[in-house]
Protein backbone atom coordinates (compact mmCIF):
# COMPACT_ATOMS: atom_id res chain seq x y z
CA UNK A 1 0.00 0.00 0.00
CA UNK A 2 1.69 3.18 -1.01
CA UNK A 3 1.33 6.53 0.30
CA UNK A 4 2.54 9.90 0.11
CA UNK A 5 5.42 11.84 2.16
CA UNK A 6 3.37 13.51 5.08
CA UNK A 7 6.23 13.53 7.80
CA UNK A 8 9.37 15.19 8.33
CA UNK A 9 12.00 12.55 9.62
CA UNK A 10 12.96 13.39 13.34
CA UNK A 11 16.48 15.29 13.06
CA UNK A 12 19.37 13.99 14.44
CA UNK A 13 21.28 14.94 17.61
CA UNK A 14 24.63 14.19 18.71
CA UNK A 15 24.45 10.23 20.87
CA UNK A 16 26.67 12.06 23.27
CA UNK A 17 29.30 10.54 25.83
CA UNK A 18 27.15 8.40 27.56
CA UNK A 19 25.55 6.59 24.64
CA UNK A 20 26.65 3.30 26.17
CA UNK A 21 24.12 3.70 29.04
CA UNK A 22 21.22 3.36 26.28
CA UNK A 23 22.95 0.79 24.21
CA UNK A 24 25.28 -1.69 25.71
CA UNK A 25 24.62 -0.25 29.73
CA UNK A 26 26.83 -3.06 31.25
CA UNK A 27 29.81 -1.81 29.57
CA UNK A 28 29.26 1.38 31.47
CA UNK A 29 29.07 -0.22 35.18
CA UNK A 30 24.95 -0.62 34.85
CA UNK A 31 24.76 -4.28 36.01
CA UNK A 32 21.78 -6.16 36.44
CA UNK A 33 19.01 -4.35 34.00
CA UNK A 34 18.79 -6.11 31.10
CA UNK A 35 19.28 -10.14 31.34
CA UNK A 36 21.97 -9.43 28.15
CA UNK A 37 22.79 -6.21 26.32
CA UNK A 38 22.72 -6.31 22.79
CA UNK A 39 26.22 -6.44 21.35
CA UNK A 40 25.13 -8.11 17.89
CA UNK A 41 26.24 -11.56 16.42
CA UNK A 42 29.23 -12.91 16.68
CA UNK A 43 30.65 -15.39 13.66
CA UNK A 44 29.30 -19.08 13.55
CA UNK A 45 32.06 -20.76 12.77
CA UNK A 46 34.10 -19.99 16.21
CA UNK A 47 37.30 -19.14 14.04
CA UNK A 48 36.48 -15.93 12.77
CA UNK A 49 38.61 -13.14 11.85
CA UNK A 50 38.96 -10.05 14.49
CA UNK A 51 38.86 -6.40 13.24
CA UNK A 52 39.72 -3.64 15.32
CA UNK A 53 38.50 -0.51 14.25
CA UNK A 54 40.11 2.39 15.72
CA UNK A 55 38.44 6.64 15.38
CA UNK A 56 41.09 9.48 15.53
CA UNK A 57 39.62 13.28 15.77
CA UNK A 58 40.50 16.17 13.85
CA UNK A 59 43.85 16.88 16.09
CA UNK A 60 45.07 12.98 15.61
CA UNK A 61 43.68 12.43 19.94
CA UNK A 62 42.19 8.96 20.02
CA UNK A 63 38.15 9.28 20.32
CA UNK A 64 37.43 6.61 23.15
CA UNK A 65 33.53 7.36 23.47
CA UNK A 66 31.83 6.28 20.54
CA UNK A 67 29.99 3.62 19.61
CA UNK A 68 29.93 1.75 16.04
CA UNK A 69 27.92 -0.64 14.65
CA UNK A 70 28.70 -2.89 11.40
CA UNK A 71 26.02 -4.48 8.92
CA UNK A 72 27.47 -7.41 6.48
CA UNK A 73 23.63 -7.33 4.39
CA UNK A 74 24.69 -10.57 2.45
CA UNK A 75 25.02 -12.35 5.87
CA UNK A 76 22.80 -11.09 7.93
CA UNK A 77 25.53 -10.13 10.35
CA UNK A 78 25.47 -6.90 12.80
CA UNK A 79 27.33 -5.71 15.69
CA UNK A 80 28.08 -2.87 18.08
CA UNK A 81 31.61 -2.35 19.25
CA UNK A 82 32.72 0.21 21.89
CA UNK A 83 36.54 1.42 23.08
CA UNK A 84 38.50 -1.95 24.66
CA UNK A 85 41.14 -0.93 27.06
CA UNK A 86 42.86 -3.76 26.62
CA UNK A 87 43.40 -3.80 22.51
CA UNK A 88 42.89 0.74 22.16
CA UNK A 89 40.64 -0.16 19.81
CA UNK A 90 37.05 -1.33 18.69
CA UNK A 91 37.15 -4.69 18.38
CA UNK A 92 35.08 -7.23 16.10
CA UNK A 93 34.67 -10.60 15.43
CA UNK A 94 33.15 -11.40 11.96
CA UNK A 95 33.36 -14.02 10.15
CA UNK A 96 36.32 -14.90 7.73
CA UNK A 97 36.06 -12.93 4.36
CA UNK A 98 36.48 -15.73 2.61
CA UNK A 99 33.21 -17.16 3.76
CA UNK A 100 31.45 -14.26 2.04
CA UNK A 101 31.57 -13.88 -1.72
CA UNK A 102 28.86 -14.41 -4.34
CA UNK A 103 25.67 -14.02 -1.39
CA UNK A 104 23.74 -11.22 -3.08
CA UNK A 105 24.81 -9.85 -6.70
CA UNK A 106 25.38 -6.48 -4.47
CA UNK A 107 28.07 -8.11 -2.52
CA UNK A 108 30.20 -9.78 -5.08
CA UNK A 109 33.00 -7.49 -3.61
CA UNK A 110 33.66 -8.13 0.12
CA UNK A 111 32.68 -4.93 2.13
CA UNK A 112 31.06 -4.01 5.86
CA UNK A 113 28.67 -0.64 6.33
CA UNK A 114 29.76 1.22 9.24
CA UNK A 115 27.95 3.50 11.00
CA UNK A 116 29.71 5.92 13.57
CA UNK A 117 28.08 7.82 16.88
CA UNK A 118 29.19 9.87 19.51
CA UNK A 119 30.11 13.16 21.73
CA UNK A 120 30.47 16.25 18.47
CA UNK A 121 28.90 14.29 16.11
CA UNK A 122 25.30 15.36 15.29
CA UNK A 123 24.35 12.34 12.86
CA UNK A 124 25.67 9.30 12.24
CA UNK A 125 28.25 8.77 10.03
CA UNK A 126 28.40 6.35 7.58
CA UNK A 127 31.44 4.58 6.13
CA UNK A 128 32.33 1.43 4.70
CA UNK A 129 35.29 -1.24 5.32
CA UNK A 130 36.60 -2.84 2.13
CA UNK A 131 39.47 -5.31 2.57
CA UNK A 132 42.89 -5.82 0.80
CA UNK A 133 44.19 -8.15 -2.03
CA UNK A 134 40.51 -8.33 -3.08
CA UNK A 135 39.41 -6.66 -6.38
CA UNK A 136 38.39 -3.45 -4.91
CA UNK A 137 38.12 -1.66 -8.62
CA UNK A 138 35.17 -3.26 -9.67
CA UNK A 139 32.84 -2.11 -6.64
CA UNK A 140 30.63 0.76 -8.20
CA UNK A 141 30.95 2.84 -4.76
CA UNK A 142 34.34 2.70 -4.86
CA UNK A 143 34.65 3.84 -7.79
CA UNK A 144 32.33 7.36 -6.86
CA UNK A 145 35.24 8.19 -4.74
CA UNK A 146 38.23 10.11 -5.63
CA UNK A 147 40.79 7.90 -6.14
CA UNK A 148 43.12 9.54 -3.87
CA UNK A 149 40.32 8.71 -1.10
CA UNK A 150 39.52 5.36 -1.52
CA UNK A 151 42.62 3.90 0.11
CA UNK A 152 40.69 5.09 3.42
CA UNK A 153 38.31 2.54 3.30
CA UNK A 154 40.68 -0.60 3.04
CA UNK A 155 41.44 -2.43 6.10
CA UNK A 156 44.57 -3.55 6.98
CA UNK A 157 45.85 -6.61 7.64
CA UNK A 158 47.27 -7.35 11.07
CA UNK A 159 48.78 -10.80 12.79
CA UNK A 160 45.38 -11.39 14.17
CA UNK A 161 43.07 -10.21 11.52
CA UNK A 162 42.91 -6.57 10.28
CA UNK A 163 42.78 -3.16 11.39
CA UNK A 164 41.04 -0.51 9.99
CA UNK A 165 41.38 3.50 10.97
CA UNK A 166 38.75 6.58 11.09
CA UNK A 167 39.91 9.89 10.59
CA UNK A 168 36.99 12.07 11.33
CA UNK A 169 38.42 14.90 10.38
CA UNK A 170 41.73 16.06 8.90
CA UNK A 171 44.57 15.37 6.02
CA UNK A 172 43.53 11.46 6.20
CA UNK A 173 39.91 12.07 6.51
CA UNK A 174 38.04 8.85 6.09
CA UNK A 175 35.22 9.17 3.42
CA UNK A 176 31.79 9.24 4.82
CA UNK A 177 29.06 8.34 2.26
CA UNK A 178 24.92 9.47 2.17
CA UNK A 179 23.56 7.16 2.27
CA UNK B 1 12.23 -6.72 -5.22
CA UNK B 2 15.33 -4.15 -3.55
CA UNK B 3 15.64 -3.36 -6.93
CA UNK B 4 13.03 -0.61 -7.30
CA UNK B 5 13.29 0.65 -3.34
CA UNK B 6 15.72 3.15 -2.84
CA UNK B 7 15.82 5.93 0.12
CA UNK B 8 16.03 10.05 -1.07
CA UNK B 9 18.95 11.53 0.62
CA UNK B 10 18.52 13.07 3.73
CA UNK B 11 17.26 16.56 3.72
CA UNK B 12 20.74 18.10 5.46
CA UNK B 13 18.76 21.50 5.64
CA UNK B 14 16.45 19.39 8.49
CA UNK B 15 19.23 18.09 10.62
CA UNK B 16 22.28 19.47 11.77
CA UNK B 17 25.28 19.68 9.84
CA UNK B 18 28.49 18.24 11.34
CA UNK B 19 30.47 21.76 12.05
CA UNK B 20 28.89 23.24 14.77
CA UNK B 21 31.02 25.60 16.91
CA UNK B 22 28.91 26.95 19.27
CA UNK B 23 28.91 22.98 20.60
CA UNK B 24 32.38 22.89 21.24
CA UNK B 25 33.13 19.13 21.24
CA UNK B 26 31.61 19.00 17.05
CA UNK B 27 35.14 21.45 16.29
CA UNK B 28 37.21 18.49 15.74
CA UNK B 29 34.95 15.30 15.52
CA UNK B 30 33.16 16.91 12.27
CA UNK B 31 34.07 16.22 8.74
CA UNK B 32 35.26 18.76 6.25
CA UNK B 33 35.13 16.88 2.82
CA UNK B 34 31.55 16.72 1.15
CA UNK B 35 29.71 13.53 2.24
CA UNK B 36 29.79 10.84 -1.37
CA UNK B 37 26.36 10.11 -2.36
CA UNK B 38 25.52 6.20 -4.02
CA UNK B 39 22.15 5.14 -4.66
CA UNK B 40 20.63 2.46 -2.03
CA UNK B 41 22.06 -0.90 -2.64
CA UNK B 42 20.66 -4.18 -0.59
CA UNK B 43 23.64 -3.07 2.17
CA UNK B 44 21.11 0.27 2.73
CA UNK B 45 17.75 -1.57 2.44
CA UNK B 46 18.12 -4.22 4.31
CA UNK B 47 19.42 -4.18 8.70
CA UNK B 48 19.14 -6.34 11.85
CA UNK B 49 15.94 -7.54 12.87
CA UNK B 50 15.74 -8.19 16.67
CA UNK B 51 13.08 -10.76 18.58
CA UNK B 52 11.27 -10.40 21.54
CA UNK B 53 12.93 -12.89 23.29
CA UNK B 54 15.74 -10.51 23.71
CA UNK B 55 13.67 -7.99 25.54
CA UNK B 56 12.48 -8.85 29.43
CA UNK B 57 9.59 -7.83 30.93
CA UNK B 58 10.75 -4.77 33.15
CA UNK B 59 13.13 -3.34 30.00
CA UNK B 60 10.90 -0.72 29.45
CA UNK B 61 10.70 0.31 33.21
CA UNK B 62 12.70 2.69 34.29
CA UNK B 63 11.10 2.81 37.04
CA UNK B 64 11.38 -0.45 38.29
CA UNK B 65 14.59 -2.12 36.35
CA UNK B 66 17.36 -1.05 38.26
CA UNK B 67 15.58 -0.23 41.58
CA UNK B 68 16.30 -2.33 45.26
CA UNK B 69 14.25 -4.49 47.39
CA UNK B 70 10.77 -2.88 46.40
CA UNK B 71 12.23 0.54 46.72
CA UNK B 72 11.46 3.52 43.94
CA UNK B 73 13.44 6.14 42.11
CA UNK B 74 12.84 9.54 43.04
CA UNK B 75 11.45 11.93 40.75
CA UNK B 76 8.81 12.99 38.80
CA UNK B 77 6.43 9.38 37.83
CA UNK B 78 5.79 9.72 33.74
CA UNK B 79 4.92 7.70 30.95
CA UNK B 80 6.48 8.59 27.85
CA UNK B 81 4.74 6.81 24.99
CA UNK B 82 3.62 7.24 21.38
CA UNK B 83 4.91 5.55 17.58
CA UNK B 84 7.71 5.46 15.39
CA UNK B 85 6.29 5.99 12.18
CA UNK B 86 7.93 6.82 8.67
CA UNK B 87 8.11 9.65 6.59
CA UNK B 88 4.79 8.29 4.50
CA UNK B 89 3.19 8.18 7.88
CA UNK B 90 3.57 4.46 8.05
CA UNK B 91 4.21 2.22 11.59
CA UNK B 92 7.11 1.14 11.98
CA UNK B 93 6.27 -2.00 13.71
CA UNK B 94 8.54 -4.59 15.93
CA UNK B 95 11.31 -2.26 15.95
CA UNK B 96 14.15 -1.65 18.44
CA UNK B 97 13.74 1.78 20.61
CA UNK B 98 16.63 2.21 23.47
CA UNK B 99 16.33 5.01 25.48
CA UNK B 100 18.81 6.48 28.14
CA UNK B 101 18.62 9.82 30.48
CA UNK B 102 19.47 11.44 33.86
CA UNK B 103 17.78 10.62 37.04
CA UNK B 104 15.75 13.75 38.27
CA UNK B 105 18.67 15.56 39.90
CA UNK B 106 20.23 15.64 36.26
CA UNK B 107 22.93 12.71 37.24
CA UNK B 108 23.95 9.91 34.92
CA UNK B 109 24.87 6.34 35.81
CA UNK B 110 28.27 6.45 33.62
CA UNK B 111 31.54 6.56 35.06
CA UNK B 112 32.48 9.80 33.61
CA UNK B 113 29.82 11.81 35.15
CA UNK B 114 30.85 13.99 37.56
CA UNK B 115 28.16 15.97 38.46
CA UNK B 116 27.69 16.86 42.33
CA UNK B 117 24.30 15.80 42.14
CA UNK B 118 23.44 12.31 43.52
CA UNK B 119 23.33 9.24 42.13
CA UNK B 120 19.90 7.43 42.53
CA UNK B 121 20.73 4.03 44.36
CA UNK B 122 17.34 2.73 42.69
CA UNK B 123 17.55 4.38 39.14
CA UNK B 124 19.68 2.79 36.43
CA UNK B 125 18.60 5.33 33.57
CA UNK B 126 18.42 2.97 30.43
CA UNK B 127 14.97 1.30 28.68
CA UNK B 128 14.01 -0.60 25.96
CA UNK B 129 11.56 -2.01 23.61
CA UNK B 130 10.25 -3.14 20.44
CA UNK B 131 7.05 -1.42 19.18
CA UNK B 132 3.67 -3.06 18.68
CA UNK B 133 2.47 -3.99 15.14
CA UNK B 134 1.07 -0.33 15.02
CA UNK B 135 4.41 0.99 15.59
CA UNK B 136 3.26 2.64 19.15
CA UNK B 137 6.13 2.24 22.16
CA UNK B 138 5.65 2.91 25.88
CA UNK B 139 8.29 3.77 28.54
CA UNK B 140 7.74 4.30 32.07
CA UNK B 141 10.36 6.14 33.86
CA UNK B 142 11.30 9.44 36.07
CA UNK B 143 11.40 12.99 34.44
CA UNK B 144 15.24 13.47 33.90
CA UNK B 145 16.88 16.23 35.62
CA UNK B 146 18.62 19.49 33.41
CA UNK B 147 22.12 18.70 33.37
CA UNK B 148 25.40 20.66 33.85
CA UNK B 149 27.97 20.27 31.28
CA UNK B 150 31.22 22.05 30.31
CA UNK B 151 30.38 23.56 26.76
CA UNK B 152 30.74 27.11 28.06
CA UNK B 153 30.71 28.87 31.74
CA UNK B 154 27.17 27.57 33.01
CA UNK B 155 25.91 25.74 30.16
CA UNK B 156 23.06 23.82 30.71
CA UNK B 157 21.50 20.93 28.81
CA UNK B 158 17.70 20.69 28.97
CA UNK B 159 15.60 18.10 30.44
CA UNK B 160 15.82 15.11 27.67
CA UNK B 161 15.68 11.68 27.05
CA UNK B 162 18.25 10.15 24.53
CA UNK B 163 16.31 7.75 21.75
CA UNK B 164 18.38 5.34 19.86
CA UNK B 165 16.31 3.86 16.99
CA UNK B 166 16.27 1.05 14.19
CA UNK B 167 14.31 0.74 11.02
CA UNK B 168 14.45 -2.51 8.96
CA UNK B 169 17.02 -0.96 6.78
CA UNK B 170 20.45 0.27 7.79
CA UNK B 171 20.15 3.46 6.12
CA UNK B 172 16.98 4.11 8.37
CA UNK B 173 19.52 4.07 11.85
CA UNK B 174 18.46 7.37 13.90
CA UNK B 175 19.86 8.99 17.56
CA UNK B 176 18.10 11.75 18.70
CA UNK B 177 17.12 13.73 21.70
CA UNK B 178 13.43 13.82 23.28
CA UNK B 179 12.67 17.32 24.91
CA UNK B 180 9.34 18.08 27.38
CA UNK B 181 6.71 20.72 26.29
CA UNK B 182 7.90 24.51 28.35
CA UNK B 183 10.94 23.92 29.11
CA UNK B 184 13.16 27.49 29.16
CA UNK B 185 16.42 25.89 28.37
CA UNK B 186 15.76 24.93 25.29
CA UNK B 187 15.89 27.48 22.87
CA UNK B 188 19.35 28.26 25.31
CA UNK B 189 21.19 25.02 24.24
CA UNK B 190 23.64 24.88 21.52
CA UNK B 191 23.10 20.83 20.66
CA UNK B 192 19.39 21.95 20.27
CA UNK B 193 20.62 24.59 18.49
CA UNK B 194 22.76 22.93 15.67
CA UNK B 195 18.92 22.29 14.01
CA UNK B 196 18.69 24.73 11.67
CA UNK B 197 14.74 25.17 11.29
CA UNK B 198 12.86 25.97 14.39
CA UNK B 199 10.23 22.63 12.73
CA UNK B 200 12.63 20.45 13.12
CA UNK B 201 13.26 21.36 16.68
CA UNK B 202 9.57 21.41 17.38
CA UNK B 203 9.17 18.10 16.45
CA UNK B 204 11.32 16.99 19.02
CA UNK B 205 9.51 18.28 22.28
CA UNK B 206 7.04 15.75 24.06
CA UNK B 207 3.86 16.92 24.67
CA UNK B 208 1.92 16.21 27.62
CA UNK B 209 -0.58 14.20 27.19
CA UNK B 210 -3.31 13.88 30.08
CA UNK B 211 -5.03 11.08 28.65
CA UNK B 212 -2.28 9.01 29.15
CA UNK B 213 -1.66 10.00 32.51
CA UNK B 214 -2.39 7.88 35.09
CA UNK B 215 -4.59 9.91 38.17
CA UNK B 216 -3.00 9.57 41.46
CA UNK B 217 -0.02 8.05 39.80
CA UNK B 218 2.48 9.43 36.74
CA UNK B 219 1.64 11.94 34.29
CA UNK B 220 2.36 11.47 30.87
CA UNK B 221 4.48 12.57 27.17
CA UNK B 222 3.64 12.18 23.83
CA UNK B 223 6.31 11.86 21.39
CA UNK B 224 6.05 10.39 17.92
CA UNK B 225 9.53 9.24 15.96
CA UNK B 226 9.76 9.56 12.36
CA UNK B 227 12.00 7.43 10.04
CA UNK B 228 12.81 7.47 6.58
CA UNK B 229 10.44 6.42 4.08
CA UNK B 230 11.58 3.87 1.57
CA UNK B 231 10.40 4.77 -1.54
CA UNK B 232 9.79 2.56 -5.02
CA UNK B 233 10.65 3.56 -8.54
CA UNK B 234 7.38 1.36 -9.36
CA UNK B 235 5.19 4.80 -8.05
CA UNK B 236 8.14 7.39 -9.38
CA UNK B 237 5.74 9.74 -10.62
CA UNK B 238 3.39 9.73 -8.01
CA UNK B 239 6.30 10.43 -5.29
CA UNK B 240 4.70 7.80 -3.06
CA UNK B 241 6.39 4.94 -1.20
CA UNK B 242 6.11 1.58 -0.13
Amino acid sequence: MAGKKQLNESPSQTAGPYVHIGCIPAYAGIEGVYKQDIWGNSPVDQAGTTLKVRIFDGDGAPVTDALIEIWIAGLKFWARSAFDEDSLSYPFQIPKTNSWAGQTSDDAIPFISVWIVARGVNIGLHTRIYFPDMENDVDKVLNQVEETRRGSLIANESNDGYTFDIYLQGERETVFFDI
Amino acid sequence: MTGDSYFRPRDRTWHPVSHTPEYKSSVLRSPQRPLVYFPSTSSELSGPVFGHELIGELDNDLIRNFAKNGKMPIGPRIIIHGKVLDEFGKPVPNTLVEIWQANASGRYRHKKDGYLAPLDPNFGGCGRTLTSDDGSYEFTTIQPGAYPWPNHENAWRPMHVHFSVFGPSFAQRLITQMYFEGDPLIPLCPIVNTIPDQRAVDQLVARLDLDKAVSMDCLAYHFDVVLRGKYSTLFENKMEGN
